[in-house]
């Protein structure tokens, strides 16, 4: 026995893990601090036009979004075909639903905030301003004035 | 002497916290939100009269077609141009009586300025597409920022971006983002 023998089995020290967990919770807090939660998942393709002269989107508790785009590949394009569709938070919906859309979004933020609503109109770069114009019509006539066109910082061509 | 409480098995923890570490990475994404930011007219009042008409020369009409081809004035342009022509057309640096008449106007920190008149006209037609439409949104909005730019270069020495919010907003009276959206033309819709 070893006891007796004096000889020692030799192991090699285990790495000091105690501190890992330390280093990963810093991690999760950079991430959690810098990101934003995804608002809702989108059944619309899209990828946003480029501009150079963009500027970043304030305030984002004021921003509500509309999201215009070819409905996804897939169970999506089976369901709402290929022509370019909205979506208002989690669902697909016609240009007669935004007035409805836009009195819950002002009538869900303080009293004080609701002139300052933006709506974020995030369009696809192969939509047709036909239904581009119909939106901004809705807003107009529901009362929401302050729009803003999500694109891409980057030159163009 | 005690005996010794054996130390806790931290071992997983870190298992734990990169559980939590990609959940959170995949439930969110990092804000890149960039646009362009704009203002709708209220809606007209249904039994009005028709606005009072504009000048001839304080307007410059840009229509974009179907085609995503344009037009300025009643000339067939290019999107390259279309920065210059603003500018010249806000601007109207050489007083020219075809381009824009300007109002004298007392403006808190920049005492009386020369506001033009000029109203760009942009119409599109329901066929044309978003990206052309933001093509020609981006360099209106590039012209508009030179100019302010220039303008708070020359009162405050200062860069736009640079301004306190009163010296921002004297600019923008000064120079306003004087952008008339017409009804779309209805040629390039699919029926």
């Amino acid at each position: 026995m070893a006891r007796f023998t004096g000889k020692k089995a030799k192991e090699t020290p285990g790495l000091n893990m105690g501190s890992m967990s330390d280093i990963i919770f810093m991690l999760l807090f950079f991430f959690m601090t810098i990101t934003t939660m995804r608002e809702s998942s989108l059944y619309v393709s899209i990828k946003v036009p480029k501009a150079t002269e963009t500027i970043k989107l304030q305030k984002k508790s004021l921003v509500s979004y509309i999201n215009v785009g070819t409905p996804m590949v897939g169970e999506m394009q089976k369901k709402y075909g290929t022509e370019s569709r909205i979506q208002l938070n989690d669902q697909i919906s016609e240009v007669s639903d935004i007035p409805l859309f836009v009195e819950s979004e002002i009538s869900a933020r303080v009293e004080a905030d609701r002139p300052f609503v933006t709506f974020s109109i995030k369009a696809d770069k192969d939509t047709k301003m036909g239904l581009i114009s119909d939106i901004k019509q809705e807003l107009r006539n529901s009362g929401a004035f302050k729009i803003f066109y999500n694109a891409a910082k980057g030159e163009r061509k | 002497m005690g005996r010794k409480t054996p130390g806790l098995n931290t071992s997983s923890m870190s298992d734990i916290s990169f559980l939590l570490l990609a959940f959170f990475l995949l439930v969110s994404n990092i804000n890149t939100d960039q646009g362009i930011a704009r203002r709708l007219p209220p809606p007209l009042p249904p039994n009005q009269e028709k606005p009072p008409d504009i000048k001839e020369r304080n307007i410059f009409v840009v229509k974009i077609n179907s085609k995503d081809r344009l037009l300025f004035n009643g000339e067939v342009g290019d999107i390259h141009d279309l920065k210059d022509r603003a500018k010249e057309f806000l601007g109207n640096p050489n007083n020219d009586p075809n381009l824009p008449e300007k109002l004298q106007m007392e403006i808190p920190m920049l005492g009386m300025i020369d506001v033009s008149k000029g109203v760009i006209s942009l119409q599109n037609d329901r066929g044309t597409s978003y990206d052309m439409y933001i093509a020609v949104q981006n360099e209106l909005t590039a012209a508009i920022d030179e100019m302010r730019n220039e303008l708070s270069q020359a009162k405050f020495g200062r860069k736009y971006a640079d301004l306190t919010e009163p010296q921002a907003e004297a600019i923008d009276q000064a120079i306003p983002i004087a952008i008339s959206e017409a009804e779309p033309t209805k040629i390039g819709e699919k029926k």
